[in-house]
């Protein structure tokens, strides 16, 4: 589905290398966890991935399925079925999420060669994904994101997410901020929506999260890399021993 | 701002003019230049009386003084050239006799017009309602018949017509909201306006359909200089439409439009205008000079005006619908969404003159502008001596497309009553880049996310607009937003 290969990002504006080579696979259907400490990077593979302007990628490859995504506008890869939660979603006063998931969802049909949905399909279908993290359906009405509470943000991304039906999606942080409520709301939704032929890969701080969304596998982030990679148990390992310990191995690799 | 952005941005603000084609239609016209003959020339064709053309030499005689004495206004923030008075056609009227039974006796070239500009007249005829009245260059064309209209004994014409036949509502109202010595531009226009629209309303009635003005300039070498008058009696209500274009032409036209309205005793009225003159091109050459002056005197104790506009064409716009708020408990409201792109620049606002009693009035105005465009709100509200308890909100807030354009508020307050209460918020915003990047990893287009940020910055404003209009202004808006992106 995805493959990353010694990806070498840089921010464009200063030429400060923040991602040194980065490798990363993940097959259809999988969920894979990304876990590293603040400022290692995570955000900005996500950014890379989705296309968002302002990195530049002076080395490496990444294939999505079977295309180099690098190729692709941050629009097309989203048709193409990519999908990034926010780690902090943007309001767009004015704009009423009816609207713009609409304009959103009629797209991408459009280019996977769907037929468009009738406005009443559309609806339905709000309601239906929206139930889905609890979201109430008088949403649709209000502005994207706007007076949103952080919980309704983060549950907002999730709700897109479901109508958006990508077969890959990022979630960049989603549980921050999230009561365990709202978390265990959020790790519904997401595990309802596992599918063979959906893959996720999961970026988070906390391995709580992954109480709930059960990876397939989990890899460290740091210092642009991917230094550790294992199975679920490794989260509960961070948890318990912080990311100090990993440092000393790879160190001592090197 | 990213390139891909930013290419996209100076696009959008260099998108064509679609209204910019010349209907060949045969016309009359005046003789190059201003004179008193040509006040008198105008007034004959008119067949005007004598009180009529008075007040026209008058005017032109207060505007000779102004013009010597070099008083064309210099305030705003605009760059206006030179202007040669002498080198414009001050009258020019489609050959045929424009009066119609029904529209199959107008002159194919005007329907197919009318086709062109989107105005489904023959649509509007059957289903809607609205009752239109065309003024092509200098005169007014075609008033699509409603018996509803006399029915209710509403009076809609042409301006011409209605000196003709009501001089007496006429010659009583003429020049009270903007009086000839108002300003420049509207002295100009009393000398030598040639039509219009006229509108009354008696007593008590509420106008059961919105009464519609499509402006158009079509000649070269014209200026266009009309005339609205609306008299709202008491109790009464009228939702009043004015649309306007005019075709793609290397020379600037100046187009110097006077609009008053009267509102009695707990009359309404609602006066919505899509402005879409020529902007000029991308390089700046062409377009309309639109110097309007657009006033209306709350007369009567709790009565309403209120403005909506969309300006989104001319090459300079200096307009500033205001509202006297003279009787108790009256109230005046301007909503605006001013679009400026290319070399366009754009100087509007309102002033709110509270005089009596408990009035109150809104403001709310969107200034986006793109490309190399200047993007201006100036707006005054005044609360005089015995406006007791006078209240005003106003709100301005201003986005920009690309980081070579100017958006600025010029916001001046006058308060003589300690117990006004006067309002003020304004923000200016760029569209971000992240706003974007979020619509666009939902799949939409970069184009349509700027179109989708820009529709939610105006929503208010084009809430205020009635249903129909407020269709025509978002497609507008859309098609003014259309860069040519592949
Ligand atoms: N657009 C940017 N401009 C400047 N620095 C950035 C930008 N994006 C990320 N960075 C820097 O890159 C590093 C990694 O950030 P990020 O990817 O957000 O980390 P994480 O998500 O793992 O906390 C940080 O030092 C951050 O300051
Ligand atoms: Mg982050």
């Amino acid at each position: 589905m995805l493959e990353i290969k010694n990806l070498h990002v840089s921010i464009e504006e200063d030429g400060t290398e923040i991602l040194k080579g980065l490798n990363l696979k993940v097959g259809s259907g999988e969920v894979h966890a990304i876990m590293g400490p603040n400022g290692s990077g995570k955000s900005t593979l996500a950014s890379v991935l989705a296309g968002k302007d302002g990195y530049e990628v002076t080395n490496g490859t990444v294939a999505f399925c079977g295309d180099d995504l690098l190729e692709l506008a941050a629009d097309e890869r989203a048709r193409e079925g990519l999908f990034l939660a926010f780690q902090y979603p943007i309001e767009l006063p004015g704009v009423s999420m009816s609207n713009f998931l609409k304009q959103a969802v009629q797209s991408v049909r459009e280019h996977q060669g769907k037929e468009a949905l009738t406005s009443g399909a559309l609806l339905q279908m709000m309601k239906e994904k929206a139930a889905l993290v609890h979201l109430d359906p008088a949403l649709k009405s209000r502005s994207v994101n706007e007076g949103f509470s952080g919980g309704e943000k983060k549950r907002n991304e999730i709700f897109q997410l479901a109508m958006l039906e990508p077969k890959f999606a990022i979630l960049d942080e989603t549980d921050s901020g999230l009561d365990i409520d709202a978390l265990r709301i959020v790790a519904d939704g997401v595990n309802h929506l596992r599918s063979p032929e959906r893959s996720f890969l999961l970026i988070t701080h906390y391995q709580r999260l992954l109480d709930y969304i059960v990876p397939d596998f989990v890899h460290v982030l740091m210092n642009g890399r991917i230094v550790m990679t294992g199975g679920k148990e490794l989260a509960l390992e961070l948890e318990e021993k912080g990311y100090d310990w990993i440092k000393d191995e790879t160190t001592q690799l090197a | 701002m990213s390139d891909t952005s930013t290419d996209l941005l100076h696009q959008v603000a260099s998108s064509e003019y679609k209204y910019g084609f010349v209907t060949n239609i045969e016309s009359e016209k005046a003789q190059v230049g201003l004179s008193e003959d040509t006040v008198r020339f105008i007034s004959a064709k008119k067949n005007e009386p004598e009180w009529l053309l008075e007040w026209r030499l008058k005017a032109y005689r207060h505007f000779i003084t102004l013009m010597e004495s070099d008083a064309m206004p210099d305030w705003a923030h605009l760059n206006i050239p030179e202007i040669d008075l002498q080198a414009i056609s001050y009258y020019s009227a489609p050959k045929k006799k424009p009066e119609y039974e029904s529209l199959n006796e107008v002159d194919p070239e005007l329907i197919s017009t009318f086709k062109r500009l989107g105005i489904p007249v023959q649509e509007q005829e059957r289903l809607v309602g609205i009752v239109v009245d065309v003024v092509m260059d200098s005169v007014s064309v075609t008033t699509t018949f409603n018996a509803e209209l006399d029915k209710n004994g509403i009076i809609f014409c042409s301006f011409g017509e209605a000196v003709q036949k009501h001089p007496e509502l006429v010659k009583k109202y003429l020049g009270r909201v903007v009086p000839y010595t108002d300003n420049y531009y509207a002295a100009l226009n009393s000398a030598v306006f040639s039509d219009g629209s006229f509108c009354y309303i008696p007593k008590g009635v509420r106008c059961p359909v919105e009464l519609s003005t499509y402006f158009r300039i079509n000649e070269s070498g014209t200026g266009q200089f009309e005339r609205t008058l609306i008299v709202v009696d008491e109790g009464s209500y009228v939702s009043y439409l004015e649309g306007c274009t005019a075709p793609q032409r290397d020379e600037n036209q100046l187009h110097a439009a006077v609009v008053e309205i009267i509102a009695m005793d707990d009359a309404e009225v609602k006066y919505s205008t899509i402005q879409n003159w020529y902007p000029g091109n991308a390089q700046g050459v062409g377009g309309i000079f639109n110097f309007v002056t657009k006033r209306g005197i709350c007369e009567g104790d709790r009565s309403k005006i209120s403005w909506t506009q969309l300006e989104t064409g001319s090459s300079i716009t200096w307009k500033y619908p205001s509202c006297i708020l003279k009787g108790d408990d009256s109230v005046g409201e301007f909503y605006s969404v001013a679009f400026t792109k290319g070399k366009q620049q754009a100087d509007t606002g309102t002033k709110m003159i509270h005089i009596g009693k408990n009035t109150s009035s809104t403001i709310i105005s969107k200034g986006i502008s793109a490309g190399n465009s200047q993007n201006a709100y100036r707006g005054l509200v005044k609360m005089t001596p015995g406006a007791e308890n006078g209240r005003n909100f106003s709100q301005c807030d201003s986005m920009l497309l690309g980081d070579r354009c100017g958006a600025h508020t010029y916001p001046y307050l006058e308060i003589m009553n300690p117990s006004a209460q006067v309002e003020h918020e304004a923000t200016t915003s760029k569209v971000g880049e992240d706003q974007i990047f979020y619509c666009k990893q939902r799949g939409i287009s970069e184009i349509d996310a700027i179109k989708l940020i820009v529709n939610g910055f105006c929503k208010e404003i084009l809430a205020q607009l009635p249903m129909e209009f407020a269709v025509e202004a978002r497609n507008l808006l859309a098609i003014e937003l259309e860069g040519s992106v592949g």
